[in-house]
């Protein structure tokens, strides 16, 4: 065990310590903050109509997707579920055209057709939000194949929820990448419910990495509210896969603050449960710890924050002052090649 | 047919349509379960290949349908241009999220931004007692789901162009080799030639009654204009060879000048593919149909064993040949 993060299954321990750099603390901060801010807008924006269908927000759990994230290069894939905002803008998708494709905007990063659940973008390699549970873990496989059979070494990092170890997709997908040693860094944020059933109502065996451990994955069990602690076990983790390591698996214990999705009462938990969870809220944690080692000095915050809130503000704008996409197209897409109206429908 | 083309199994069509694609891209590769030699698929499609291409590009996998669809998936979002073979197409039931949610649906989802370049081959039972979990013509299920196209040869020949134009689309493609012909033999061009996906094929001209079908069905249609021949009634088959791309032009061409349609397939009859192509044939011929568009698919139950009960299950030769003289 080192820190906040502990390993089981063969692998080697993550490197500790935390980067002491000033501009990467910094950065790292910015990151979780810009995903917050947004996010924030984007639960003012429902409540308008703005954006509609379903929403699922990160915050919370920002720690996980900045903290590995960061740590991939641009040629890295990354593959990630339904509460993907925060994944998207880490992975360098702009708010601009994140902000677009919640709108429904043809400027979207998926031309609308997509929404809060389908962001992609090929370009900085993000291979999707995804809608279905479970359902991006055989695609990360495919993936890390291709890049294994093209003789490129590259890591492949998938995310999922704990809800999704309980698919049948988690399972084969594990089995897969093991037994063809493929470049995968499997991410569990496990935020202790399945949607509104809690992790020992969901898996006989709640310890997730053990699992994931049986297929003799390396798995390591990391703090996913310490984006210190995320940023070290991956960094060491995709090291591993890159040099051919094989697939990896992180265990990242978050919580989410608010309710599974905008729909969502949010009955099953103890407000207790949550208020004890925000004590550990990943920004102010870690502001908190560049303050006390002088990296982050007066006036720093605000003027993150003051940043921040005008790329929301320029996103929201953008948004706003986007197209929809002609009604003529509804069935653009569906193939390659546009087939005439009524040929194969 | 007169050709001087060598003969083949639809097996071996299938075997070199794969050949040749992987010898021409190293970008094609195959998985599946059991496809590698010896066993080279249960129904011998990838024989050989293994052995040609080696093991990284012609890839067993455990019985795990899923992940091999969505392995294919993945694979394919970078440019690669997955074969994965599901043994039967019963077993899509278990691989059907990666294919209604991700295969069909990424191209849109993502405004047009990513190909899914896939094609699924798998083997069609029916007619040798497989049972009810083996034996499922499941075409209607795909052509419900936008963003699929869907081939079903009849013929070696049709086999090998249309595997090698879906190995080459940019679309996710379901591939069905119907396992009653797979070891019917026809000639087949030597070397690559593709077929494009969405042109059928007029197997038989004839001028009273036109036949729609396609796969297994071909055959059994063929079969029963050549009886009806004999009693003066001048049959012509249309073998659709894609549903999706369906060719309207042809259905209704055929259909245009015999004013007479059945439908033949071997899915389900109860929302078959047949009721789209009688909606689209009443609709677009409404006035000048000689009688009402007939369909012949298989019974409304799941398939049973009991030979007796199989060979009422689908249509055949015989059925065909009594809708359409009482429809002439």
């Amino acid at each position: 065990m080192t820190g906040a993060t502990a390993a089981r299954g063969g692998g080697a321990e993550p490197a500790g310590g935390p980067t002491g750099e000033k501009d990467h603390g910094i950065h790292l901060l910015q990151q979780m903050l810009r995903i917050r801010r947004f996010e924030e807008r984007c639960a003012e924006l429902y409540s308008h109509s703005l954006i509609r269908g379903f929403l699922h927000l990160d915050i919370g759990e920002e720690a996980c997707a900045v903290g590995v994230i960061d740590t991939l290069s641009p040629d890295d894939a990354v593959v990630a579920t339904y509460r993907e905002h925060g994944h998207a803008l880490a992975r360098g998708i702009s708010m601009r055209a994140a902000m677009a494709e919640l709108e429904g905007k043809v400027e979207g990063c998926s031309r609308g057709r997509g929404g809060s659940m389908h962001l992609f973008d090929a370009a900085t390699r993000f291979y999707g939000g995804n809608a279905i549970v479970g359902g991006g873990l055989p695609i990360a496989v495919g993936l890390a194949l291709a890049d294994h059979l093209q003789g490129r070494r590259v890591v492949t990092a998938c995310f999922f929820g704990d809800g999704a170890v309980a698919e049948g997709e988690f399972h084969e997908s594990m089995n897969l990448a093991a037994l063809w040693h493929l470049p995968v860094l499997f991410c569990c944020e496990n935020n202790l419910y399945a949607m509104g059933t809690a992790l020992d109502r969901s898996e006989s065996e709640t310890d997730l990495s053990l699992k994931a451990a049986s297929y003799r994955v390396p798995s390591w069990e990391v703090d996913g509210m310490d984006v210190l602690a995320v940023e070290d076990a991956a960094r060491s983790a995709v090291e591993t896969v890159r040099a051919g390591g094989g697939p990896h698996f992180l265990e990242l214990r978050t919580y989410r603050f608010r309710a599974h999705s905008m729909y969502d009462p949010d009955r099953y938990r103890d407000k207790a449960e949550i208020e004890q969870w925000k004590q550990r809220d990943p920004i102010p944690l870690l502001a908190e710890r560049l303050t006390a080692s002088g990296v982050l000095t007066d006036g720093d915050l605000e003027r993150i924050e003051g940043e921040v809130g005008a790329e929301v503000d320029d996103a929201v704008a953008f948004a706003e002052a986007g197209t929809y996409e002609a009604t003529e197209d509804l069935e653009r897409f569906v193939t390659s090649e546009p087939v005439r109206a009524g040929e194969a429908s | 047919m007169t050709t001087d083309d060598p003969i083949h199994t639809l097996s071996e069509a299938v075997n070199q349509a794969m050949d040749i694609a992987m010898a021409e891209d190293p970008d094609v590769f195959a998985l599946g379960e059991d496809i590698e030699d010896p066993i080279g698929g249960v129904m011998k499609g990838t024989k050989g290949l293994s052995t040609k291409y080696g093991r990284e590009r012609v890839r067993n996998t455990p019985i795990s349908e899923q992940a091999i669809v969505g392995a294919a998936i993945g694979a394919s979002l970078v440019g690669m241009r997955p074969i994965a073979e599901v043994m039967l197409m019963d077993f899509f039931a278990v691989a059907m999220d990666q294919v209604a949610n991700h295969a069909a649906k990424l191209r849109y989802m993502s405004g047009g931004r990513t190909n899914v370049p896939i094609t699924i081959r798998t083997s069609v039972g029916g007619g040798r007692q497989f049972g009810a979990q083996h034996s499922q013509s499941l075409e209607a299920w795909m052509m419900h789901i936008p963003g699929l196209k869907v081939a079903v040869p009849s013929t070696p020949h049709d086999a090998k162009g249309l595997l090698y134009s879906c190995i080459f689309d940019d679309d996710p493609c379901i591939f069905m080799e119907t396992m009653s012909l797979l070891f019917t033999r026809g000639p087949v061009p030597p070397g690559r030639f593709g077929i494009p996906l969405g042109v059928a094929d007029v197997k038989r001209a004839g001028d009273d009654v036109t036949v729609v079908t396609w796969g297994w069905q071909v055959p059994e249609a063929l079969a029963a204009a050549e009886t009806l021949a004999d009693e003066g009634i001048s049959v012509e088959v249309v073998d659709l060879r894609t549903l999706v791309p369906l060719d309207r032009d042809a259905i209704l061409r055929s259909v245009a000048k015999t004013t007479r349609a059945v439908v033949v397939h071997a899915a389900t009859q109860f929302a078959g593919p047949g009721a789209e192509i009688a909606s689209l044939v009443g609709h677009e011929l409404f006035g000048r149909l000689s009688a009402p568009v007939e369909r012949l698919g298989a019974a409304y139950s799941p398939v049973p064993y009991a030979a007796e009960l199989e060979s009422l299950h689908y249509p055949e030769r015989k059925r065909i040949a009594a809708t359409i003289r009482a429809m002439a």
